[in-house]
């Protein structure tokens, strides 16, 4: 791996460690790479006929950028969990007020649509 | 991956765990103060997903409702610009994350000159923002202000193969563009206040405030930064692309 680790002695018991990892320009250097492919792959992707699918890959390759973006470039692969733990619970429950959303609109003109 | 390491410099104090100038005095130590900071500025930032999600949220059931107006609404998107754009934020989040890494290095200089470039990439994009609604405004596409359906309810050179939508379908492609002027203009108005606080770091970085072993402010900028890049990675294939093929 090309990344240092750091561990600041803490007393044990905290919740939260505080290693601290200082991530290589190589990691960002490929990372933004990836980025960048994927970002042609998805202008190349919406010109090809693929009818309900051209959203579903744009939005998939929108989520693959996106959690490369948070993991290298916010460094929350290395970060405690702690702070692994609130995010996931931050999208979990962005996630619940999308469906719960869509589950009503869905749901009021049932039949009609 | 090769075993390259990256040697942190620390001075003799921070090495021995003696207590460090930048401590506060509620913190443990050095660790635990990042930590509680980097923490408090996730939390901000999900605070922030929220806000866009519910405008996120608004697109996705309006798309559903008034379809054909959106995909007729998003053929008048410039692709050439919003690829450009696309390109330039994660440039500029690649210059960030170059520029937390000088910041962590203690290299002053590297960490002004990527400040700067993030800067200027930041500007940039605002300028080919800037220019796109220039151009919508031309072009009468401006709901409320300057709107008018003609381009709507006749058949377009440039899409000869769109039908031309109803009155009544043509008028909804003002709840598209306002959605886009909304979600763009939310989102730029993130990239002001972005580009103003990088102005504010570069000059306190020319000072040596971040490369002596407290860089929290980089930090969290940056992750502010990137917040925002990932906003527009989404926004790109909503708005651009996913109506295109049509």
């Amino acid at each position: 791996m090309s990344e240092t680790h750091f561990e600041h002695t803490v007393n044990p018991s905290e919740p939260t460690h505080h290693s601290h990892t200082v991530v290589s320009p190589k990691v960002y250097a490929l990372v933004f790479g990836a980025l960048l492919v994927f970002t042609a792959l998805t202008v190349y992707a919406s010109g090809v006929e693929l009818g309900v699918f051209n959203a579903v890959v744009a939005l998939i390759i929108a989520v693959i950028k996106g959690t490369l973006v948070v993991l290298f470039f916010m460094h929350i692969k290395y970060s405690s969990k702690l702070v692994k733990l609130t995010i996931c619970s931050g999208f979990f429950t962005l996630i619940v007020l999308l469906a719960l959303t869509c589950t009503d609109y869905i749901s009021r003109a049932w039949g009609l649509w | 991956m090769d075993s390259q390491t990256v040697i942190v410099p620390q001075s003799h104090a921070e090495l021995e765990h003696e207590h460090s100038p930048h401590l506060h005095h509620h913190f443990a130590n050095m660790g635990q103060q990042r930590e509680a900071s980097n923490f408090g500025m996730w939390l901000f930032l999900l605070t922030e997903i929220m806000f866009f999600g519910g405008m996120f949220t608004a697109y996705l059931i309006y798309r559903n409702w008034y379809y054909p107006a959106f995909v007729a609404g998003s053929h008048y998107m410039k692709m050439w610009a919003g690829t450009l754009n696309t390109v330039v934020l994660i440039c500029s989040s690649f210059t960030m994350a170059m520029g937390v890494y000088s910041a962590e290095m203690r290299n002053r200089k590297n960490l002004i000159r990527y400040l700067s470039l993030t800067l200027i990439l930041g500007f940039v994009f605002l300028g080919i923002k800037a220019y796109e609604w220039h151009n919508e405004w031309v072009e009468h596409h401006v709901p409320g202000l300057n709107f008018s359906i003609n381009d709507f309810t006749h058949v377009d050179a440039r899409y000869p193969t769109d039908k031309p939508l109803k009155v009544d379908m043509a008028e909804k492609t003002q709840i598209y563009f306002s959605l886009y002027f909304l979600l763009t203009g939310v989102h730029a108005l993130h990239m002001v206040v972005g580009v103003s606080i990088i102005i504010f770091l570069i000059f306190t970085a020319w000072g040596g405030a971040y490369t002596t072993g407290h860089m929290n402010l980089i930090e969290n900028f940056g992750l502010y930064w990137h917040f925002v890049d990932i906003v527009w990675i989404f926004l790109f294939p909503l708005l651009y692309l996913i109506s295109r093929h049509q």
